[in-house]
């Protein structure tokens, strides 16, 4: 009976090592540079508020961390859809005005191996900038560091509040280089194929409610103009 | 005793790593994907939106009352004339399988309507609308990208209202249909 009690203690203990050893396994964090941040072409940066509350609407299952937004709003509980979400918010350039609007619908991905570091998530993002055009975002966002990074250490806090500031690329594909897919649909976009990196900046999380004080921004990269498309351009304008 | 548990540490974290590789993190669930084969070629879906019960948001300028109660839309001037709705998306046996927008801008020149369908597990459709109307009512749009199994599709979507016909108290006041003709575009290359 000794020698099972003993047993018991030590796959508890393994366990706990091997859950320890995953979340703080050097190896598996990946973080780095978009190929966005040091790109020569011609760039788009559209920020949003991250948190729930800040955004127009935002909904889930009702039953998660994150609060659907406003209160009564309809919730996705249906089995097929209850790990999905679905926000719309004012999308903001650098000067923090109004320029457009965006909708995001995400769901967790099949895709995910926690094992490889890989908590990922399918998202697609309808963005509308009035006067320019519309254009539809794919990507596959892998949050295995903010969950570490920013998560973990909130429900480890006693206060269970996470403060301090983590900045980090969630997109992880399905574009090389971990970029997201954009496809242009009407106006100055219409007909373009573009990239795209979605990142976050958390400053405050909190185990009741998720983030309360973060940042997204969405940074779309335009095709680069040829020299033979702007020699066209010159000779039509003669 | 030592041994024993040294045995049990190392077996714990055997046991877990096999428990996390076995144990998919995410199993999303799945509805049969009702689709039939189109007459001339392609691949045909049918999704139902019933309003206004699948309605989750509309969101316009200048609402009397959004919905959800308590939406506020931005009154930025530049979103004056941007319209959005999110609803829940029903399959041909009026089982919801996913969650879909659809953005309607009035321009100068012209309109925009767009769709975004979301299906969990299978992926997503973009449909660009005609902002006209065709004589019967029903709008016609085509299928600018999708995601995962929609991918290699191209084709069309048939946008169209059918008013409730039942005389049932529970019955919704009609529905947004939704009929997707997907051709693959490897398919199409054949041809």
């Amino acid at each position: 009976m000794k020698y099972i009690v003993i047993l018991l203690l030590g796959l508890l203990t393994g366990a706990a090592i091997f859950a320890a050893g995953l979340a703080y396994n050097p190896f598996i964090s990946k973080p780095g540079l978009s190929p966005l941040e040091v790109t020569d072409s011609e760039t788009i940066s559209l920020a949003y508020s991250a948190a729930p509350s800040e955004s127009i609407f935002y909904t889930n299952d009702g039953e998660s961390i994150i609060e659907p937004h406003p209160e009564n709003v309809l919730q996705l509980w249906e089995s097929t859809i209850r790990q999905s979400s679905a926000m719309a918010t004012v999308l903001r350039d650098g000067r923090n005005q109004t320029v457009g609007l965006g909708i995001k619908i995400s769901s967790l991905s099949e895709k995910t191996r926690l094992l490889s570091g890989r908590a990922i998530t399918d998202s697609v993002w309808y963005v509308y900038l009035p006067g320019r055009g519309a254009f539809f975002v794919e990507q596959s966002e892998n949050y295995w560091d903010y969950l570490r990074n920013v998560v973990l250490p909130a429900y480890r806090s006693s206060a269970n509040t996470w403060k301090g500031s983590w900045l980090g690329n969630v997109t992880n594909g399905p574009n090389a280089l971990g970029t997201a897919r954009v496809t242009g649909s009407s106006g100055e976009f219409e007909g373009m194929d573009m990239l795209g990196v979605e990142s976050l900046s958390v400053r405050t999380w909190r185990v009741e409610g998720g983030p309360i004080a973060a940042e997204g921004r969405l940074l779309i990269e335009l095709p680069a103009v040829t020299d033979a498309e702007t020699e066209e351009t010159i000779v039509e304008s003669d | 005793m030592v041994k024993t548990f040294l045995i049990g540490i190392i077996l714990g974290i055997v046991a877990a790593a096999g428990a996390l590789y076995a144990k998919p993190a995410v199993d999303q669930v799945r509805e049969i994907s009702l689709v039939s084969v189109a007459a001339n070629g392609g691949n045909r879906e049918n999704f139902r939106i019933n309003i206004p019960v699948d309605r989750v948001m509309i969101g316009a300028a200048g609402q009397s009352s959004g919905l959800p109660a308590g939406l506020e839309w931005p009154e930025d001037d530049i979103l004056a004339t941007v319209s959005t709705e999110i609803f829940k998306v029903r399959n041909e046996r009026d089982v919801i399988i996913g969650v879909a927008a659809r953005t309607v801008a009035v321009e100068d020149d012209s309109s925009v309507i767009d769709w975004v369908l979301h299906l969990p597990a299978r992926g997503s459709l973009f449909v660009s609308m005609e902002p006209a109307a065709m004589e019967d009512g029903h709008r016609v749009g085509e299928l600018r990208t999708g995601t995962e199994e929609f991918r290699s599709m191209t084709g069309f979507v048939a946008e169209r209202w059918v008013s409730n016909t039942s005389d049932d108290e529970d019955a919704p006041d009609g529905r947004i249909e939704l009929l997707a003709t997907y051709v693959s575009r490897v398919e199409e290359s054949t041809e």
